[in-house]
């Protein structure tokens, strides 16, 4: 589905990602992960065209570059860690602006447009809160409202960046069953950034440990995630700080 | 679920409580005049009947041209003002914090005090040299921005601005200790005046504001996007550069048109999209319809209070606005802090 070559993204004399190669298959959750300053937003901003970058990047055999933005946006869709408009849109509204890409500049909302919001809005749990202005909502159902938005543009890859790590437990629970359950439907893929490792685990089904700009690791979770890698990339003893988070609650 | 956008009941709600206020400003003044009989003279000249006497003069050579330049600057510029807030997903962006306002008065102050003119046609030198100010100011900006943000973020355009703004009044300060006999001209144009506004002026804004307003109107999906986020809107499809050049480019040349006719008239283009969001909401489908209409009612109610609160002499437009916006200004505030507010 994606395949990305020599990617490299420089911010003035600072190189965030230094030439990372990878590919992206259709039923994939690819979790890309690794420390503060590894480069893993960027290169996820490299991916939506969000930053300047070098290096090949193709969907589907087509150069994202060329791409036209609404023939992109069919193609990929961003969440993203959190959103702060300062306009108090409704969450129909946010959920409404997914469709942008099905229309050019003459064509209205047709009925098809109106199921795929409905849809999404029911899919996400928001359908009563449609009415609702985004400022007045807590962040989980903000963050719901934007996933229904995902799901209303229902592109074939999804880009996540960090979803649920300023959420509680329930709703981190909450969004990670819908992109699981949006994942399943078949001819689509997920590459999100996690730095909760154990969430990384959990749910994906392959692993990209970023240190530095490079790719350490990129495989099963139980390879990319192993122990010493691990150590190596953080500078400390991972495992042993899982263990004494997690242990308790195995009690 | 309910249809988005402006409805045809809003519409004729806007525009009858435009045409009341229109017909307000006409009738009221040091000679007050009758509606009905204003109307008529107004029908009477539509329709193409010759008529004499002092009052349809006064309604059809001086009332009726700067009432309509009042109109359509207050319309423009409140545009100009609720779509850069949704571009630049600021509150507080307008032409003037964006320094294209600023930029377009350095040029029609040249153009004032170096006597840049184009034959037969008085003010086309104004014009086109604020137009060009503006549009290059813009230019400026923009490199500045660029070079400092590749991503053409929103927030170093607005500081850039700003600064640009610090630079562009240092200059024109200089100018108008410089500028000998016109000092009197270039201080009142600065202030804001549309006295002596010509039917000609009025067709001027009405065509900008049909060419660029048009164009800004068409991409309110575009800029309802935009005030969610420029992430997001990259993420839903929209062309981020290209459209937020083309509505830069779009407003700059609408101020341009707007301050070389009426000077530098502040707080209407970050007041009234203020006023209205809370009516209508931020979704930019309503908003800006609108911002065209509320922008014209409220430029046309401050050019009334300009020109009957000291009668017979005349305060600049630009003082009450910015007197009057200030005041709604810290109104809309102090009530957004206390979570009343939309915006």
């Amino acid at each position: 589905m994606l395949e990305v070559q020599d990617l490299s993204v420089r911010y003035g004399e600072n190189q965030v990602v230094c030439g990372a190669s990878f590919t992206v298959q259709s039923g994939e959750w690819l979790m890309i992960t690794g420390p503060n300053g590894a480069g893993k937003s960027s290169m996820l901003s490299a991916l939506m065209q969000g930053v300047p970058y070098t290096g090949g990047i193709r969907f589907e055999g087509e150069n994202l570059q060329s791409m036209k933005p609404r023939r992109r946006a069919l193609c990929m869709g961003l969440l993203a860690q959190r959103y702060a408009s300062g306009y108090a849109f409704t969450v129909e509204e946010i959920v409404r602006l997914g469709r942008y890409a099905y229309h050019d500049a003459l064509s209205g909302f047709d009925a098809a447009d109106e199921n795929a919001v409905a849809q999404a809005l029911h899919e996400t749990g928001t359908y009563e809160l449609r009415s609702h202005p985004v400022s007045r909502i807590s962040g989980g159902e903000l963050q719901r409202a934007f996933l229904a938005q995902l799901f209303a543009q229902n592109p074939k890859l999804l880009l996540l960046d960090e979803p649920s790590s300023h959420l509680d437990l329930a709703y981190q629970k909450q969004i990670l069953t819908l992109i699981s359950g949006w994942l399943r439907q078949g001819g689509r893929a997920v590459i999100s950034v996690m730095h909760d490792l154990a969430v990384a685990r959990r749910f994906g089904t392959r692993v990209m440990l970023l240190h530095r700009g490079h790719i350490e690791a990129d495989g099963a979770p139980e390879q990319a995630l192993s122990p010493s890698l691990l150590s190596r990339v953080y500078g400390m003893d991972v495992e042993a700080w899982m263990q004494g988070l997690y242990g308790v609650w195995s009690d | 679920m309910k249809k988005e956008g402006f409805q045809p009941l809003a519409y004729i709600g806007f525009a009858a409580a435009t045409l009341l206020t229109l017909t307000l400003c006409v009738c009221a003044g040091s000679v007050a005049l009758p509606p009905l009989e204003t109307l008529g003279v107004i029908g009477k000249a539509i329709l193409g009947i010759a008529q004499e006497g002092a009052r349809s003069a006064i309604i059809l050579s001086v009332r009726l041209p700067r009432v309509l330049c009042v109109a359509l600057s207050g319309a423009a510029l409140a545009l100009c003002g609720g779509v850069m807030q949704g571009l630049l997903r600021n509150p507080l962006a307008d032409g003037s914090t964006l320094g294209v306002s600023a930029g377009a008065s350095l040029g029609a102050v040249a153009a004032i005090a170096f006597g840049a003119s184009v034959p037969f046609l008085r003010l086309a030198g104004t014009m086109a040299m604020a137009m060009l100010s503006a549009t290059l100011s813009l230019g400026i900006i923009l490199a500045l921005s660029y070079r400092l943000d590749r991503s053409f973020s929103s927030h170093t355009i607005i500081l850039i601005g700003i600064i640009y703004s610090m630079f562009v009044s240092g200059i024109l300060s200089l100018l108008i200790a410089f500028s000998g006999e016109k000092l009197r001209t270039i201080t009142y144009w600065t202030m804001g005046s549309l006295q002596g506004s010509t039917y000609l002026n009025a067709a001027a804004l009405l065509a900008a504001l049909l060419v660029f307003g048009g164009v800004m109107l068409f991409h309110a999906r575009e800029l309802n996007a935009f005030a969610v986020g420029e992430a997001n809107a990259r993420s839903v499809g929209v062309n981020v550069k290209r459209v937020r050049l083309l509505m830069l480019i779009c407003a700059s040349a609408l101020i341009g048109v707007c301050v070389s006719i009426g000077g530098t008239i502040a707080f209407v283009g970050l007041v009234t999209p203020h006023i209205l969001r809370l009516l209508t909401g931020p979704n930019h489908k309503k908003l800006l319809p609108a911002t065209v209409f509320g922008g014209a009612i409220f430029l046309m109610l401050a050019d009334l209070l300009a020109r009957v609160i000291v009668s017979p002499l005349e305060l600049p437009i630009g003082v009450v606005t910015s007197l009057i916006g200030a005041a709604v200004f810290t109104v809309i505030l102090l009530r957004g802090r206390k979570g009343d507010a939309h915006a």
